[in-house]
């Protein structure tokens, strides 16, 4: 099948997210609709309030819809699956697990015996430059190196759907573009549908086949801009006019957003 | 070179830090000692503070009458009765106190009036309807170290990061295996504290507990030779539940460091 990147993986089908506080209603998202191809790689920007967060957090099961659903693979979400993955912004690693039982979690679970569970894990704890720290505990890293233990154990599982919470929000800027560099060859090695929430319009451009811009209150999709650069996505395109345009065009429309939500 | 006198300069700078930990200990016993010698000459104090060589005597003494050995191990067993009674009540009550509102909800404020009731005003209550005898005992601690131990490790619970319970969630985790895997290990420093704190109060319980005629106990001992006016087997007293402090405290920083240290894989 050369034309995989025509299948729906994931369809978004006009989900609605309403929040009941004590100050009445808040509508976090309002009618969304998107369709997914499958190892697609999917940025959502958009400003604070947005629902991008919202968004995420129904495709992978923790939270549910007001109305609407999600399908993977015409199947309706409900609650977690091994099938979709999660990396958070702040890291999630299992503070009493070293790095190595923390990338077996998900693999233990599955019921998988040490000896299988380790092979795999190590597999992918090379694939993000860790075997030397498999016995170290997540204290003992740095913020990169901790997030790069969460993408490897979001790996390990093998899930179809990566979804991915600003996992690189807290990061300095340095390794937020190895980083970067990283995602971008480990998804061309291992093709995977992603979902990527980010607040930084060079890190969507960079990474995304396509990114989705949001608007805030109520939260709903407001552009849905195709990058086609080229592959391998290099650190140099940063640099270049075709980035470049695209950057401007995204942080324009983002930064109208902003202006919208400060009003 | 330069790495030399960085080298000289940090062994001036670490002078204190020369000093081996068993050295620190043994000067601080030594100022303590000094302290002691010193209230035990203070006219002001001098009767309450006999030195070192007449609390050695009452050592003797007290072995002598035969009461030491039957005082220290009757309050030690109380002491872990009651301890090992109110740890396993507190962990499932905390663990349903934060997993289900309605039992947080109602038993919460019972064990927020009844914590700072001093167990000694309580005593006589337990006395009437459980007698004499070990009993009472044990009952008053347990209840005391109940109460401090459910609060710690219910804080404990509901502390656990809600994205670690995110993060197991989509790994494929089912609530008992949340349970096991996730909250459980989360909560183990907070457990570690309940037993400090529980061994704290179960000593600190002791004197009530034994006031409930007891007929061997340090507790009890010290209230009796208090009648009597005997002044250093009472310091004595004081001095071995103070040393079962410390020895508990050795044993809890063990457990906390097996434990909680993350430092070495324990479940292979």
């Amino acid at each position: 099948m050369a034309g995989d990147e025509k299948r729906v993986k994931v369809k978004i089908d006009h989900v609605e997210k309403i929040y009941e506080g004590r100050k009445g209603k808040m509508v976090a998202l309002n009618g969304v609709d998107l369709d997914i191809m499958e190892n697609e790689f999917i940025c959502v920007v958009g400003p604070s309030g947005c629902g991008k967060s919202t968004l995420l957090n129904i495709i992978a099961g923790l939270l549910e819809p007001t109305s609407g659903a999600v399908y993977v693979d015409g199947k309706k979400v409900e609650g977690t699956g091994t099938e979709r993955g999660v990396v958070f912004q702040q890291y999630a690693l299992f503070p009493w697990l070293t790095v190595l039982k923390n990338v077996m979690f998900g693999l233990k679970l599955k019921g998988m015996n040490d000896k299988e569970a380790k092979e795999i894990a190590m597999k992918y704890i090379r694939m993000v430059q860790l075997e030397d720290f498999v016995d170290a505990y997540p204290k003992e890293l740095s913020g990169g190196m901790k997030q790069r233990v969460a993408i490897a154990r979001a790996y390990a599982v093998q899930p179809e759907v990566l979804l991915m919470d600003e996992p690189f929000g807290a990061l300095d800027a340095q390794t937020r573009t190895q980083l970067q560099s990283e995602l971008i060859r480990t998804w061309q090695e291992e093709k995977k549908t992603c979902f990527f929430i980010t607040h930084d319009v060079e890190e969507a451009v960079i990474l995304a086949t396509k990114v989705i811009i949001m608007s805030a209150r109520p939260g709903r999709i407001k552009k849905i801009v195709n990058v086609n650069l080229p592959y391998p996505r290099t650190q140099e395109m940063k640099m270049e006019l075709p980035f470049l345009d695209l950057k401007t065009y995204i942080w324009g429309e983002v930064y109208k957003e902003y202006l919208e939500v400060r009003k | 070179m330069s790495s030399d006198a960085g080298k000289q300069k940090k062994k001036e700078k670490d002078l204190i830090g020369q000093i081996p930990n068993g050295g620190w200990l043994l000067i601080s016993l030594l100022v303590a000692i000094g302290l002691w010698k010193w209230l035990s000459i203070n006219p002001r104090t001098s009767r309450s503070f006999p030195f070192l060589p007449e609390v050695l005597e009452a050592l003797k003494t007290m072995v002598g009458r035969g009461v030491l050995w039957n005082d220290f191990a009757s309050s030690m067993i109380s002491v872990v009765l009651g301890f090992v009674l109110g740890f396993v009540t507190s962990v499932p009550v905390a663990f349903l106190m934060a997993w289900y509102r309605p039992v947080r909800y109602i038993v919460e404020p019972w064990i927020q009036f009844i914590r700072n009731i001093p167990p000694l005003a309580y005593v006589p209550l337990v006395v009437i309807s459980a007698g004499v005898g070990r009993r009472p005992q044990v009952i008053v601690i347990w209840l005391a170290t109940f109460l401090i131990m459910t609060v710690t490790i219910y804080q404990g619970v509901r502390n656990v990061d809600e994205t670690l319970i995110k993060a197991a969630r989509v790994l494929g985790a089912k609530d008992n295996d949340l349970f096991v895997k996730v909250i459980f290990p989360a909560t183990t420093p907070f457990i570690i504290t309940a037993v400090r704190l529980g061994v704290s109060v179960a000593l600190t319980t002791l004197i009530a507990a034994e006031s409930t005629g007891a007929t061997a106990g340090l507790g009890m001992r010290i209230r009796s030779l208090n009648n009597s006016f005997e002044v250093p087997p009472m310091l004595l007293y004081i001095i071995i539940i103070g040393i079962i402090g410390l020895t508990s405290e050795k044993v809890i920083k063990y457990l906390e460091r097996k434990f909680t240290g993350w430092q070495e894989t324990r479940n292979v």
